[in-house]
Parts: structure tokens; C-alpha cells; sequence
């Protein structure tokens, strides 16, 4: 596989962002704010970091990524789209009858898809099965979890936590895409998480915070937790929500509302200058 | 010759005794517990195959969301814990993580129904038949004694999708021998009989056995069959009794909402409606006792059946204006 600059990851970032916006708009409905946060991070996995062969999704030792934030799944598809898992055309039927771009990710639909999430708080656990299958079948594909901050308010999310470090579960990495807000406001008015780091390392996780929109440090932080050994890493990324779209950054507004014609318009032609 | 009451094992024991003789021929089988294994009877597998179990601690929630990545993964989980605790505390992963992408995970819990006894309503699982059947794709299979359970865990690996099977606590009457064939889905009649047909599953199949051999006394000849597979249910079997025998009687160790007599009404009522009668827990919870004075306190023994049937043939008896122009409108 190529290795793309850092230049380049930032360039498909964009392009990334654009796609979101453009299905969204397309679709009438959906979350822009969180995919939107989650577009570096997810640009480094699928263009850097994991291994995986879009021509053929259900390669046994590709790596997998799970998005628990299950909401936030239209940056999976532009991500996958842009690599050539499918055609970009088909990331305008997001959400209408028939397509394979669910509302929320159906894996039996689309392949290269690998769960089915929605409710959150799942998907630590389902990554850590396929961290538990990868290491009983002395596998070496690495799992990663893309987490939100405000489903960590779920109990499972922390159950999952104490199983994969009580288990050694060193090919899983989470990605906490802290954006800092959760449907209905800030997360630290609703039900505040911190020390969000502590509670991580309390739970035998190796814990790394970065900036979440820094592409270089996105990367370098992803290959350091593949060295990793003994223990699952959390990557803490510290994320704007709609970041990229100066009236969607922090504006909540945005989490479950797609963008107007007129919004979308503006929207691409930010990123266009980006 | 009389019908004799001789106790097998437990279901949970059965269970447990097959699935470490499956986990040898097959390396794919995977073993969750939720800290229950002694009860679960998953300890057989786990100390012959320590690699392959995990007790994944109290933790029914992630236990059922690992299952989903373990199966979507090439492994096949077997996944146990008590009934109540899997099926109420981790219905929302069971939806998600399993049923909705119809993955190939064997929840098998134990604990099911009130045969739990001493330890009370929180434990004894009476919900768990229309919660699991509630699950699309999901297959349902609640056996009655140790050959069944034996046969029909053998059975679920290679029936592909998510399925449920309970097991029970205490030892179970023998219904069955070594020798009995079991199909998922398919039935067993045990009795034939023109007068009635009682569709029972799990512990009421022996006392389904049990009235019908009290009704025979009186000149009433129930047919019994056992419908171990609640989902899917065997549709030709039940037409079949219901055209033969024109009454139907269902008796389960479940909730009357939802279990074995919601779903064989359903097929009655849209192939060949018959008058029926239901045998189950009258919408309530239980409480703490013998399994055989809680049995008795809320009706699912053999005196409860055979008056069940009295109900259903005064019923058969007087039919309802129109009732054969319906019929022969049907057929």
C-alpha cells in the first residue's frame, strides 16, 4: 500500500468533509456535527493506518474499524467511497429506501462495514470480540473503535473497558472523538466525563491525548498504539464538532440536523477555499 | 403401562455436558459466561477448554455485544447466563449487535421459568420466550428433558443465525431416551389422540403426558405433542391436530403473553380455527418455593392441564353460530 503524506491525508480530509456535507444535504436529514469531528481521525485509519483491500472488504487479515458513534456514519462512507470500496455517486442515496448507506451502519449491507451500531455504547464490546477472535485465531489485523464522549455516559462502553485491559487486549485501539457536546448540549452541563483521561488510565487503558484535527499527530499517535503491548490504548482526540464549517464548529444546532440548500451551498464552498 | 415419573438431569446439565463434548469436534465454538458458569453448567467446557472460555464477569451487556464480534469474526460464541439476566438485562445488544445483523451467536441460558424455586421472582425467568421470539430471525427452542437438550444444542451448530435455547434448573422427568431424532422446528408427538391435542414444551411436556394419560382413564384421548421449537414453529403439526382433533390445549412455563400459546394461536386462528385453552403463568410473578408447590400454586401441572381440556371440549361441544361456514370457507 502507498504511504500518503500528510499533505495529501489533509487534502482528502477535505475532500472527506465536502462528501459529508454534499449527502447530507442530498439526504435532508442526518448528523453533520459529529461526522464532521471524526473526519481526521477517520481520513488517517482508512488512508494511512489500517490495512484493507476495497476491492475485496471481508479480506480475513484486513483491520477493522467499528464506529460506535453509529450516527456519525456518513464520514465512514465518504471515507469508503474515496478509497474505492464503492462508487461516490452512491453516497447520494444515504438514507433513502433501498440504499446500502443506511441511516445508521447495517454491515449486512454494505460490506466493509463491521457492525451494526446505533444504540450507543456497543461498540467497544463488538470490538473487543474481534480483538478476542483476532488473537484466538492468531490473527494479526488490529481493531479500532471510533468512541463518542457522550456515550461514554453508558455503562457498557466501561464494562467493555475493564474486559479488554483485564485481557490484555493490545490490537485494540479506541479513538474517543471528544467533541465535547451530545444531542441535547455540552457534555460537561449534562453529565461531565472528566477527568475523562484518569478514568481511562484507572481502567488499565495506556492513554494518549492529542489534538484531533491535527493530521500529523492523528497519525503519529495511531502507529505509536500499534506498538503498544500488554494493554488497549485510548487515543483521547480532542475534536471540534462540525469542525470544518466555521457556522456548524460547536453550533449543536448540527448535531441531528442535515444542511439546508442554502447552508450546503455555503458549506462546500468554505471547504472549497479549505 | 403407566407412565413413570424417573428424573434425568437437569437441562443445564445436559447442556453443559454437551458443549464440552462439541467444543472438541468443533475448534470454532467460543464460550462466554456472565459469573454463572457453575450454574450454567458452562464449567464443563471451561475446565477442558480454558483457551476458549471467558468469564466475562457481571457483565451481560458487553458479554452479548463481544458474542457479535466474535461471530462476525469466524468464531461461533455459545454465550450463557441465567435467562432473566441475558435476555431482560441484555435485550438491547441482543437487537443490535446480534439479531439485527443476523449473526451466528448460541445465547443458551438457563434458569428459565419458576421450576427455579427457592430463589425467587428476580431469578426466575418467565419473560423470556416473547422476548427472544420478539427478535427477528431469531430461532427459539425450549427443550424438556436431557435427550432433547442434548440433541438440540448438537443441533444448533449447524443451524446458521442467532438463536436461544433455555435450559432449566432442576432435574427433569424423562421424556425421551437416547435414541429420540429431534429437528429444529419440527415437533415430536408423543401421544396420538382424537378427542383434544395438548402442545406443550420444556417441563410441561411430562405433564402433558401425565393428563393424557388421566384423561384416558375418563374415555378422553388427548394427543401430546412437544414443541420444543417455539420459533419457527412446526405449522404442519399444529394444523394437522388442530383439523384431527378440533381442540387445542398449550401449556409452557412462561408468562401467557408472548410464549408458546401466543404463537400457536396465531397459526390456529389463521389455518383452521379451533377453540383453545392456555396453560401458563396467569400475568404475574411468582415467588419463592418448591419448584412443585410453585407449579401447583400457578397452574402448570397435570391437574391444571387435564382441567384446561375439560374447558376446551364444553367449548368444542357448543359450537358458535357460523362457526362451520368459517371452516368451510377456509378449506
Amino acid at each position: 500500500m502507498e504511504v500518503r503524506s500528510i499533505e495529501e491525508l489533509t487534502v482528502i480530509a477535505t475532500e472527506v468533509r465536502k462528501d459529508i456535507i454534499r449527502m447530507l444535504g442530498a439526504a435532508g436529514s442526518g448528523h453533520p456535527g459529529g461526522s464532521l469531528s471524526a473526519a481526521d481521525i477517520v481520513t488517517a485509519l482508512y488512508f494511512r493506518v489500517m490495512r484493507g483491500d476495497p476491492a475485496n472488504p471481508q479480506w480475513p487479515d484486513r483491520d477493522r474499524c467499528v464506529l460506535s458513534k453509529g450516527h456519525a456514519v456518513p464520514v465512514i462512507y465518504a471515507a469508503m467511497a474515496q478509497a474505492g470500496y464503492f462508487p461516490r455517486e452512491e453516497l447520494m442515496t444515504l438514507r433513502q429506501m433501498g440504499s446500502r448507506l443506511q441511516g445508521h451502519p447495517d454491515m449486512r449491507r454494505l460490506p466493509g462495514l463491521e457492525a451494526c451500531t446505533g444504540s450507543l455504547g456497543q461498540g467497544l464490546s463488538i470490538g473487543a470480540g474481534i480483538a478476542l477472535a483476532g488473537r484466538l485465531n492468531r490473527q494479526a489485523y488490529r481493531t479500532y473503535v471510533i468512541l463518542s464522549d457522550g456515550e461514554c455516559e453508558e455503562g457498557q462502553t466501561w464494562e467493555a473497558a475493564a474486559f479488554a485491559a483485564f485481557h490484555h487486549l493490545d490490537n485494540l485501539t479506541a479513538i474517543l472523538d471528544y467533541n465535547k457536546f451530545q444531542l441535547e448540549g455540552p457534555v460537561k452541563e449534562i453529565l461531565d466525563l472528566e477527568p475523562m483521561a484518569e478514568k481511562w488510565r484507572s481502567f488499565n487503558w495506556i492513554v494518549r491525548e492529542i489534538d484531533g484535527h491535527n493530521m500529523a499527530q492523528i497519525v503519529e499517535t495511531l502507529e505509536w498504539a500499534k506498538t503498544n503491548t500488554g494493554r488497549p490504548t485510548i487515543i483521547i482526540a480532542h475534536t471540534v464538532k462540525g469542525k470544518g464549517v466555521s457556522f456548524m464548529e460547536n453550533n449543536n444546532h448540527f448535531h441531528g440536523v442535515s444542511p439546508t440548500p442554502e447552508e450546503t451551498t455555503k458549506a462546500l464552498a468554505e471547504l472549497e477555499r479549505a | 403401562m403407566p407412565l413413570e415419573r424417573k428424573l434425568g438431569l437437569a437441562t443445564r446439565d445436559a447442556y453443559g455436558k454437551v458443549l464440552a463434548e462439541l467444543g472438541r469436534k468443533y475448534p470454532e465454538i467460543v464460550v462466554l459466561d456472565g459469573d454463572l458458569s457453575k450454574s450454567t453448567k458452562t464449567d464443563a467446557f471451561a475446565k477442558t477448554f480454558p483457551d476458549r472460555f471467558f468469564n466475562v464477569g457481571i457483565s451481560e451487556a458487553n458479554m452479548v455485544g463481544m458474542a457479535g464480534g466474535l461471530a462476525a469474526s469466524g468464531k461461533l460464541p455459545f454465550i450463557s447466563s441465567f435467562a432473566c439476566f441475558m435476555m431482560c438485562r441484555a435485550y438491547d445488544q441482543l437487537r443490535v449487535a446480534v439479531a439485527f445483523p443476523q449473526l451466528n451467536v448460541k445465547v443458551v441460558a438457563s434458569h428459565g421459568g419458576i421450576s427455579v424455586g427457592e430463589d425467587g421472582p428476580s431469578q426466575q425467568s418467565i419473560e423470556d420466550i416473547a422476548l427472544a421470539t420478539a427478535l427477528p430471525g431469531f430461532t427459539v427452542i425450549v427443550p424438556a428433558d436431557q435427550f432433547a437438550t442434548a440433541a438440540l444444542v448438537e443441533a444448533m451448530v449447524s443451524w446458521k443465525g442467532p438463536m436461544y435455547l433455555r435450559t432449566g434448573r432442576p432435574k427433569a422427568p424423562l421424556v425421551y431416551n437416547e435414541r429420540q431424532a429431534f429437528q429444529i422446528g419440527r415437533g415430536v408427538t408423543l401421544r396420538e389422540g382424537r378427542d383434544v391435542t395438548i402442545l406443550a414444551n420444556g417441563l410441561l411436556v411430562f405433564e402433558a403426558l401425565l393428563a393424557a394419560e388421566q384423561l384416558a382413564g375418563r374415555g378422553i384421548q388427548a394427543a401430546v405433542a412437544d414443541l420444543h421449537t417455539v420459533k419457527p414453529l412446526d405449522r404442519d403439526l399444529i394444523l394437522a391436530q388442530a383439523r384431527a382433533t378440533e381442540a387445542i390445549v398449550t401449556a409452557e412455563e412462561h408468562q401467557i403473553w408472548g410464549g408458546l400459546g401466543s404463537a400457536v394461536a396465531q397459526v390456529v386462528a389463521e389455518g383452521y380455527p379451533v377453540p383453545m385453552e392456555f396453560v401458563a403463568i396467569q400475568d404475574t410473578y411468582a415467588e419463592s418455593g418448591k419448584p412443585e408447590e410453585l407449579f401447583e400454586k400457578y397452574g402448570l401441572t397435570a391437574k391444571h392441564l387435564v382441567q384446561a381440556v375439560e374447558r376446551v371440549l364444553a367449548k368444542k361441544v357448543r359450537p358458535k353460530p357460523g362457526w362451520d361456514s368459517v371452516k368451510t370457507f377456509a378449506l
